[in-house]
């Protein structure tokens, strides 16, 4: 389209709309129970080499519980994308599984300084870090919400990030001005983790919802982990909150403190400790030490909440009265 | 550093006045660490209308002094706000012409306000992997006055970034708007020696104030180019008792304010 002012350079961004709404249009749609465990959400939506769009951002509303569940089927080459990325990037780089990072930014958080893991790995040229700006990852996952193949901004004009991107510009046949054409990003499953679901896949996120509703349309399946599921009635006395429908929805998992040890607003706070824990491991000894941390807590648990009954009740506990203390 | 009154580190230099810059009743878009900690000192202060923008979607929060958040996208920097959104909207209404302000940091600054944190040496077999952008291109790109707040080191104000993350004036004169980005741009620079504005028509950083007890020759050492003086370098004030009082409630342990 408008191709007279788009310059003609081959783009690595190669879409099939068709392909990719094929996808949805073949989706079963209807409101059949998705309820399963994350063992067997993994293991049908998940692949070697697949792209996974993670929901939330930094430590808010991580789906902490899949990214376990992917390190305990030893899944390869896996592509993921994310607004900001922390420790679950360094959990996956610990075990091998991750060959490319698309984000905006990538550390375990502020306090804890660089990731020792990602300068590993991204100086080593052994993982791919594709730096995109804030806005111009929302944009991507949004033009693929939408079903078209790029959406225009001023963000990323006059960087180096629209150039190493390969991001094309173009002169508006409207305004004269120019913009920067950010191509659209179609995630093979995105995975969110939220506060309430029904068995159908209707999905309520209380607080911040981050990119999650792009996502959600946007990825050809997706995985969602839930505090507790409620009954549909629920949804239809407040159609207002759905946040996600449930014919986007492919799997429907029950898990409180599935986002542990990333918060999940209202509920519980991230648990700094433990992040500073893992932190400290990393800083200690390095990829032995994320390798040390995945054998205990990761590996060395059978599931998800053989994990939450190694943090102890004490410790969630602990972690639901700060939320409560910071949000009053 | 210290003045005859009163110590204070070159952090808390820095947040100090960069809070004096931010007038009452505009909305500010802030990241992690020091921007944060200078908005809210802004509003516990002389601007107590600022309204605080987080990248998390997050509008109009109610800071708590001590509680800082250790991120942009958690319950202590959520608390108490007016409205939340989605991240990409957030960025929309700055896009749209919403945010006033605009505070960032940076690895690299060159002379006209463009910013590097994203790698030291090349991009494609990098010295040092910085974290990224997150949302500081954005800011940089469509904030309508960015304002920029950094130690004054020679390895940070260089003469080539090593990559440029983040638009100030590009190449200076009418480049920034050449390139499309026709709103928005650097306003200040703050650092521990000085205040820094822009040239009307060059675009090249300025030093037009200085604080106490700096000399320019001291300025003029830390900055890795040449840097023209304005007809008439004032001396900023240093920190009020007050002003010291409020920001050491605001991050008691230091955590934001980790420097000097």
């Amino acid at each position: 389209m408008m191709g007279k002012s788009v310059d003609s350079r081959e783009s690595p961004y190669k879409f099939n709309l068709r392909e990719t709404r094929r996808h949805v249009e073949e989706k079963d749609k209807s409101p059949t129970s998705k309820l399963m465990t994350v063992e067997e959400a993994v293991r049908r939506f998940v692949a070697n080499g697949l792209h996974v769009a993670l929901g939330g951002c930094l430590y808010s509303r991580t789906p902490t519980a899949v990214i376990h569940e992917i390190i305990r089927q030893k899944l390869l080459n896996l592509t993921i994308s994310r607004s900001l990325t922390g420790m679950e990037a360094d959990l996956l780089l610990g075990a091998s599984s991750l060959k490319r990072v698309v984000t905006s930014w990538w550390s375990v958080g502020y306090a804890w300084g660089i990731s020792k893991m990602m300068r590993k790995f991204v100086e080593g040229n052994q993982v791919a870090f594709d730096e995109w700006s804030h806005l111009s990852l929302g944009l991507r996952y949004r033009a693929a919400a939408m079903g078209i193949s790029f959406l225009p901004t001023v963000s990323m004009l006059g960087s180096d990030l629209a150039r190493v991107n390969e991001v094309k510009e173009m002169t508006c046949p409207y305004t004269d001005e120019k913009l920067l054409l950010i191509p659209a990003l179609y995630p093979d499953v995105g995975v969110i983790h939220a506060q309430r679901a029904d068995k159908f896949g209707n999905v309520s996120i209380d607080g911040y919802e981050f990119m999650d509703q792009d996502i959600a349309r946007a990825s050809t399946h997706v995985i969602v982990t839930t505090e507790e599921i409620v009954d549909t009635e629920i949804f239809r006395k407040h159609p207002d909150r759905t946040s996600i429908p449930f014919f986007c929805v492919d799997a429907v998992v029950k898990l409180p403190f599935g986002s542990y040890p990333s918060e999940c607003w209202n509920l519980y706070e991230a648990d700094f400790d433990h992040f500073s824990e893992f932190s400290r491991r990393v800083s200690e000894s390095g990829i032995d030490g994320v390798r040390g941390y995945l054998s205990e807590y990761v590996l060395g648990c059978q599931s998800f909440e053989n994990f939450l009954h190694k943090i102890g009740s004490t410790r969630l506990e602990r972690q639901r009265r700060s939320m409560q203390d910071v949000i009053s | 550093m210290s003045s005859a009154e009163l110590d204070y580190t070159k952090a808390e230099l820095l947040a100090v006045m960069t809070a004096r810059l931010l007038e009452d009743g505009k909305t500010i878009f802030v990241g992690i660490g020091l921007p944060m900690v200078a908005a809210l000192l802004a509003q516990l202060t002389h601007s107590p209308r600022l309204c605080i923008i987080f990248e998390g979607g997050i509008i109009a929060p109610e800071l708590k002094r001590g509680k800082m958040p250790l991120s942009t996208n958690e319950i202590r920097a959520a608390r108490r706000a007016m409205a939340f959104c989605s991240i990409t909207d957030m960025f929309l209404y700055q896009q749209r012409g919403f945010i006033d302000y605009g505070l960032l940091g940076a690895a690299q600054i060159d002379k006209y306000g463009n910013i590097n944190t994203s790698v030291i040496g090349d991009y494609t077999k990098p010295k040092v992997r910085l974290p990224g952008s997150g949302g500081a291109n954005d800011i940089a790109s469509a904030a309508t006055r960015v304002i920029i707040s950094v130690m004054h080191e020679k390895r940070r104000f260089v003469e080539r970034l090593d990559f440029r993350t983040s638009p100030g004036f590009i190449e200076g004169g009418d480049s920034r708007i050449r390139s499309g980005l026709i709103f928005g741009g650097p306003y200040k620079v703050v650092t521990d020696l000085g205040i820094f504005g822009f040239n009307k028509t060059s675009k090249h950083l300025t030093l037009e104030a200085i604080h106490k007890g700096i000399s320019p020759k001291q300025v003029a050492e830390n900055t890795g180019f040449k840097l023209p003086i304005a007809e008439e370098v004032e001396e900023t004030k240093p920190p009020t008792q007050e002003e010291l009082r409020v920001l050491r409630e605001i991050d008691p342990d230091k955590v934001m304010l980790r420097g000097g």
